[in-house]
């Protein structure tokens, strides 16, 4: 099987993948893969997708050279793709809206989902409020402190925010809980699950409505440089823009595919949430990984100063894509990352949530190594105003 | 014969229902876990699971996740829960106990090196509540071969086709999840157990454990009626969580003596 038409009919990545849950929750499972694949291919679905993407999401959205950030490195010249522009401020929502129109297809009046940064939660609450659906958002508690404004934007669209006392209180236990509710109220209830990871079909599907980033970067590359980019650059925590602007690059192997994960405060330090680059496979909500775990096959916690990247699974297909090769991952720290969202706000105006800084971060460091005539096409995941919190605290800063 | 067929047989035979406890290894304590299975054993228990405690228990109800939280705490992996089943070994030769928990600290000790080990501490059976027929086989044929028995799941929803799956791959018994939702969930429809337990047992032979809502004699042997065997988890941990060290042995006790009590009048009605 080509990389590219993977999974196999099971979920799987290679040995990634798959469906590990509860003999409760696969029913559920079991209906969600039969009705994405009727949909997936029906063209009034793809066209009311479409149509979403456009006029609500306001797609596409530009890919812009940052030419004074270029110029500083002397190498390489840095393309954004600004997914930053989107409406609700990230490439959540392109994710979100696909699931919502499966969810309506398949009678399900109540949405849940998990959230870590919140951006994902507030995508699912404002589909929610455009929909008409119920929407309860899972989210630890830990993130509840560190995103109070997205939490309260959440509650603003309608939504109910179920703070999650367990475990390390951040978005791998808020995943926890949301499989819990779905497991309890799976007759009406649908998931939306935020990442390319949980159990089959989701990574599948979550690649897929996210695809679109990739696809209109083909075409604007070649409108934009006349060529394609010698690499493509995104943040991986759970892995869902990274795989969106990768998937549609991954058979045209002449692109490097480059994944920045979260070293946090070094990798010696044990503080970070660097999966990929560190951790080791096993099996976690629903699917084989690699994850951060001790020798005992305990979950454990992690850390970045971007809530979106401090998660300690990652997307079965980026396993797979590292594992062949077609992939690369790297790492860069917290300090890394802010010195590139300052950076970019300094230089070309636009700030950067903290997550796709450490995309910028690592492009960073290449750029100044490569010649003039070369790309780096950086996704620009999500725009940093739920970030200025953080960032203030770190300059010592209070409102 | 496994240890666990042999016991299902022994009690048809007498024409008695299968009293299965589920605790979780290390807590409230990790030196109480031994005598705690002993304490069951002396109960009327027929059957023991034995939970592995692990960080991330997405099946699980808010007592079970802190019972495990509690292992945890003490350092409790999964080679610690298999020391546990060969100290119980060494005074109980008839007592089977499946090794209970969920996949990923199978997977960091390696699949094969814990069946290998599971085999060397005389534990019976394994349930990995994440690891499903789709994807269990692999370790199914390796207990197989060193002669465990693989337990599976089944719930309200579970389709015919998926039935057929498991009743080839299971071993042992089945255990028949009676609620949609997570463990120590509210109460259970007895008369729509009844209706699913007799539907499963048109496609397998093994005998049919019902759990999740079962809290004291009288749920207990409402279902008692209907199945072979009652898995009493999250109100038997919450007895443990209640009782102060030195009396959770007595409290287990004096929480199981209806139970067992109920049960056994079930079939003395039969009789």
């Amino acid at each position: 099987m080509r990389m590219v038409d993977l999974p196999d009919a099971g979920g799987h990545f290679g040995p990634y993948g798959g469906v590990f849950v509860a003999e409760t929750l696969m029913q559920a499972l079991d209906e969600l893969k039969a009705a994405y694949a009727r949909y997936r291919n029906d063209p009034e679905f793809q066209a009311e997708f479409a149509y979403e993407l456009k006029h609500y999401v306001g797609r596409p959205s530009p890919v812009y050279h940052a030419r004074r950030w270029s110029e500083r490195f002397g190498g390489a010249q840095v393309y954004l793709k600004r997914e930053d522009l989107n409406h609700t401020g990230a490439h959540k929502i392109n994710n979100v809206i696909g699931q919502a129109l499966l969810a309506r297809r398949m009678d399900k009046r109540r949405v849940i989902a998990e959230t870590g940064a919140g951006m994902h939660g507030v995508a699912a609450a404002t589909i929610a409020a455009r929909y008409g659906m119920e929407c309860v958002v899972y989210m630890g508690t830990e993130d509840v402190r560190r995103q109070v404004q997205n939490v309260y934007r959440m509650k603003l669209l309608g939504a109910t925010v179920v703070p999650v006392e367990s475990g390390s209180k951040t978005l791998k236990d808020a995943l926890n809980e949301a499989m819990r509710d779905w497991v309890t109220n799976v007759e009406n209830t649908y998931y939306i699950i935020g990442t390319v990871a949980g159990p089959h079909p989701y990574p599948m599907m979550v690649r897929d409505f996210q695809s679109v980033i990739g696809r209109e970067a083909r075409e604007q590359m070649l409108e934009l440089a006349g060529r394609q980019p010698d690499a493509i650059l995104a943040c991986v925590g759970g892995g869902s823009n990274a795989m969106g602007i990768f998937h549609p690059y991954i058979a045209d192997e002449k692109v490097r595919l480059i994944g920045v994960e979260a070293a946090g405060e070094g990798l010696e330090s044990g503080k970070h949430a660097a999966t990929l680059c560190t951790g080791k496979p096993g099996v976690l909500h629903g699917n084989r990984t690699y994850l951060l775990q001790d020798e005992n096959g305990q979950i454990i916690e992690t850390h970045s100063i971007s809530a979106g990247l401090d998660y300690p699974g990652v997307g079965p297909e980026h396993a797979w894509l590292k594992d062949s090769g077609r992939a690369e991952y790297v790492s860069v720290t917290d300090a890394e990352a802010l010195q590139a969202f300052h950076d970019l706000c300094r230089l070309e105006g636009i700030m950067p949530a903290l997550e796709s800084a450490h995309a910028l971060a690592y492009a960073a460091k290449m750029a100044p190594r490569m010649r003039k005539d070369q790309i780096l096409l950086i996704n620009l995941s999500g725009r940093g105003d739920k970030d200025m919190h953080t960032v203030a605290e770190k300059s010592g800063i209070k409102f | 014969m496994s240890r666990i067929a042999a016991t299902f047989d022994a009690l048809k035979k007498q024409g008695k229902k299968a009293l299965i406890p589920f605790i979780t290894a290390g807590d409230p304590d990790p030196q109480l876990t031994v005598p705690l299975m002993h304490a069951l054993a002396r109960a009327g228990c027929d059957v023991i699971e034995l939970g592995v405690p692990f960080s991330d228990p997405m099946a699980d109800g808010p007592v079970i996740q802190r019972s495990s939280e509690r292992a945890l705490k003490h350092g409790v992996s999964l080679r610690i829960v298999l020391g546990y089943v060969a100290e119980f070994r060494k005074t109980d030769r008839t007592t089977p106990v499946v090794v209970f928990g969920y996949a990923n600290p199978i997977e960091a000790m390696g699949a094969e090196r814990f069946a290998d080990a599971a085999r060397a501490a005389d534990a019976d059976g394994v349930l990995v509540v994440d690891d499903p027929p789709e994807e269990a086989r692999p370790l199914v044929a390796m207990l197989d071969e060193r002669g465990l028995d693989m337990i599976f799941l089944l719930s309200p929803t579970t389709t015919d086709e998926r039935l057929a799956q498991v009743a080839k791959l299971g071993r042992g018994y089945l255990y028949y999840v009676s609620l949609r939702g997570v463990t120590g969930a509210a109460n259970i429809d007895i008369s729509d157990v009844a209706a699913r337990v007799k539907h499963v047992r048109g496609f397998v032979r093994l005998p049919v454990g019902v759990g999740f809502g079962i809290r004291d004699a009288q749920s207990a042997c409402a279902v008692g009626a209907v199945a072979d065997a009652v898995v009493i988890g999250s109100a038997l941990i919450q007895e443990i969580e209640k009782a102060p060290r030195d009396q959770v042995l007595a409290r287990v006790a004096r929480f199981l003596a209806p139970i067992r009590e109920g049960l056994d009048s079930l079939s003395a009605v039969k009789a």
